[in-house]
């Protein structure tokens, strides 16, 4: 290899090592015994243990919260698709007045800053008798990922061509028909990467949560690892064992669609 | 458009599904002629419309102005009442007038903390732009192994979830066991036995800084690549026949065709970083004595932790409203974009 290219793949792999560190150490502290943690000098090389693993989910609710969690989660990413995927196809594909306000608003809501809005949250929740509710957090993150997910439609529904629908048609095809047999099929790297996204985002939600839902068994997992950082105090094993039970589902599922996703993102939301 | 050029470029059918568009693995075939104009929509008019648009809206705009915007509405409310434990509790709630904001825009340490959010997010967004820019030039020179090596730890990078990545780089970063200490040590910096990196507002800010650089550089990094490949090879060629050096290259050929991505990706970094809660707020709660909030923090801290609910919802318009000021170049030039379409 020349010079250059030798420096170039030694830039990329010290640039890999650097994005992975902090994984890795989460995965490596998590395995650890207690003993091998608190030391002066990091230990590198350990007989792996699931202490840690055992003491964070023995924690009073775990798999409520990790219920909590995912029912939330999946409940507004599926919903934000399907309300997605009507409005991109009118904002792809029709003409109509207030299409051009429409994109306006959606681009607006998108930076709707929600943190700051949580008092007015808590006084309609409470007023409404709706505190401690998984159905107003899922509504609530619903929204919170629909204007991204609208956006991001949008450009792949955009990028098929309007000849595919139109030969459809001519084939006998309804409308409503055309969508889901060309159109749709085609959507699925879209669908794949905004939902992916929308996972994200739903799964690390903190503040609403943390407002709304003071009660220990409507809350979900990122309130269980602040909170259990604090009960076990500098106890990094169980935390860290906790912050990889945290994180696992969403980095495996990033890992697997790798590819899709990360294409599928940009082919909508750059094109948009 | 893109679909059509590439359909005809490689001699398959019109209407050849846009199967690889921007796909990092397969980078779309030599479109001669044809730079890249990413925005295939020309067909929108050819259909014909009616009621089905506005029904198929509907769903999602009554959601938005249910969840959304009404609860935006109750805190310009807010923000203009006196609302403190005692009328929160009491549920009543005397309108002031505009004396939360006099009182806000009087105070020396609300106009601090803009000043704090305003360096932090052009900080963090120069630094997420251009270190995400050069690694996704970076990755679409790699070869396909190293390629894919580097990719795989950015797409872990970004897929930590945030409050996990908090918890993780407190740890990094404790006073008496992270690794950090170890690592200056090692590198033979001294100081470093039991150094605290939360001991000043400032070192906070780097501390957290470092953690929004690290999530979400990968996300421009690899978008950036993605948008690389579809840049035509035969541009670099005849740059590189006229003799252009690498820099010429990028602000000739690379920055225009990408101009779209930089727009979005820019857009929503500022968006991103400027409104951070959870990154900021679980890291230290603001402190060391309140001097690592910002913004969304602030407004938080006060309506919460000091029970100042209508002071805060005067923060939180505030904020909005600066959102929206900085917003408003980039909405003109989207909406230019949209009208070109």
């Amino acid at each position: 290899m020349r010079p250059a290219a030798v420096a170039k793949n030694l830039g990329a792999l010290l640039l890999a090592a650097v994005f992975v560190f902090p994984v890795y150490w989460m995965f490596s502290s998590a395995l650890k015994p207690s003993s091998e943690i608190l030391t002066k000098d990091p230990v590198f090389f350990f007989v792996p243990t699931f202490d840690n693993f055992t003491t964070a989910t023995g924690v009073d609710l775990f798999w409520t919260y990790v219920q909590n969690s995912l029912i939330v989660t999946v409940c507004a990413v599926l919903l934000a698709l399907l309300v997605a995927l009507a409005a991109s196809f009118a904002i792809a594909r029709m003409k109509f007045k207030g299409r051009k306000g429409l994109v306006l608003a959606v681009m607006m809501a998108q930076m709707a800053p929600w943190e700051v809005m949580v008092i007015a949250m808590y006084m309609i929740a409470r007023d409404a008798d709706m505190l401690n509710s998984l159905p107003l957090l899922t509504a609530i993150y619903f929204v919170m990922v629909l204007p991204f997910t609208i956006w991001t439609l949008r450009g792949f529904i955009a990028a098929v061509p309007v000849t595919l629908e139109e030969a459809a048609q001519i084939d006998g095809c309804t409308r409503g028909q055309a969508f889901r047999k060309v159109i749709f099929p085609l959507l699925a790297p879209g669908l794949m990467s905004t939902s992916l996204f929308g996972f994200i985002t739903a799964w690390n939600e903190f503040a609403m949560v943390l407002i709304l839902n003071k009660d220990k068994s409507a809350q979900t997992l990122p309130l269980w690892l602040t909170q259990f950082q604090t009960a076990f105090g500098s106890d990094w094993g169980a935390t860290m064992a906790a912050s990889t039970l945290f994180a696992l589902p969403v980095l495996l599922v990033f890992v697997f669609l790798q590819r899709k996703a990360v294409g599928g993102m940009t082919a909508g939301a750059v094109k948009g | 458009m893109t679909v059509h050029s590439q359909g005809a470029a490689t001699g398959a059918p019109e209407d050849a599904p846009p199967k690889s568009a921007g796909r990092p693995t397969t980078p779309p075939p030599a479109k001669p002629g044809h730079p890249v104009q990413p925005s295939p929509r020309g067909g929108r008019r050819s259909l014909p419309s009616g009621w089905l648009p506005y029904a198929l809206v509907a769903p999602a705009v009554i959601s938005i102005a249910g969840l959304l915007l009404y609860p935006l509405f109750k805190n310009l409310l807010l923000s203009f009442q006196q609302v403190n434990k005692i009328e929160l509790i009491q549920r009543k709630a005397p309108f002031i007038g505009l004396d939360n904001y006099t009182q806000l825009l009087g105070d020396s340490q609300f106009w601090t903390v803009v000043v704090r959010s305003f360096v932090f997010t052009a900080v963090n967004v120069a630094l997420i732009m251009i270190l995400g820019s050069l690694i996704g030039i970076l990755l679409n020179r790699l070869g396909k192994k190293m390629r894919l090596v580097l990719s795989l730890a950015l797409v872990m990078a970004w897929a930590m979830p945030v409050v996990a990545s908090v918890t993780v780089f407190q740890w990094l970063f404790d006073e008496q066991f992270g690794v950090v200490n170890w690592l200056m040590r090692t590198l033979g910096f001294a100081g470093y036995e039991q150094h605290n990196w939360f001991e000043t507002g400032t070192s906070t800010l780097v501390i957290i800084a470092i953690l929004l650089v690290w999530g979400s550089v990968p996300f421009v990094a690899l978008n950036m690549y993605a948008g690389l490949t579809t840049v035509g090879a035969e541009l670099y060629e005849a740059a590189k026949m006229d003799g252009a050096n690498g820099w010429q290259t990028f602000w000739r050929i690379v920055f225009p065709s990408l101009r779209p991505f930089f727009l979005v990706t820019t857009f929503l970094e500022v968006i991103w970083i400027f409104k951070a809660f959870t990154q900021v707020y679980a890291m230290r709660s603001g402190g060391p004595d309140r001097a690592s909030e910002t913004l969304p923090v602030f407004a938080y801290i006060e309506g919460q932790a000091q029970q100042h609910y209508g002071l805060a919802a005067a923060i939180s318009i505030l904020t909005i409203l600066m959102l929206v000021v900085v917003m408003s170049f980039y909405f003109r030039l989207i909406l230019k974009q949209e009208d070109e379409q």
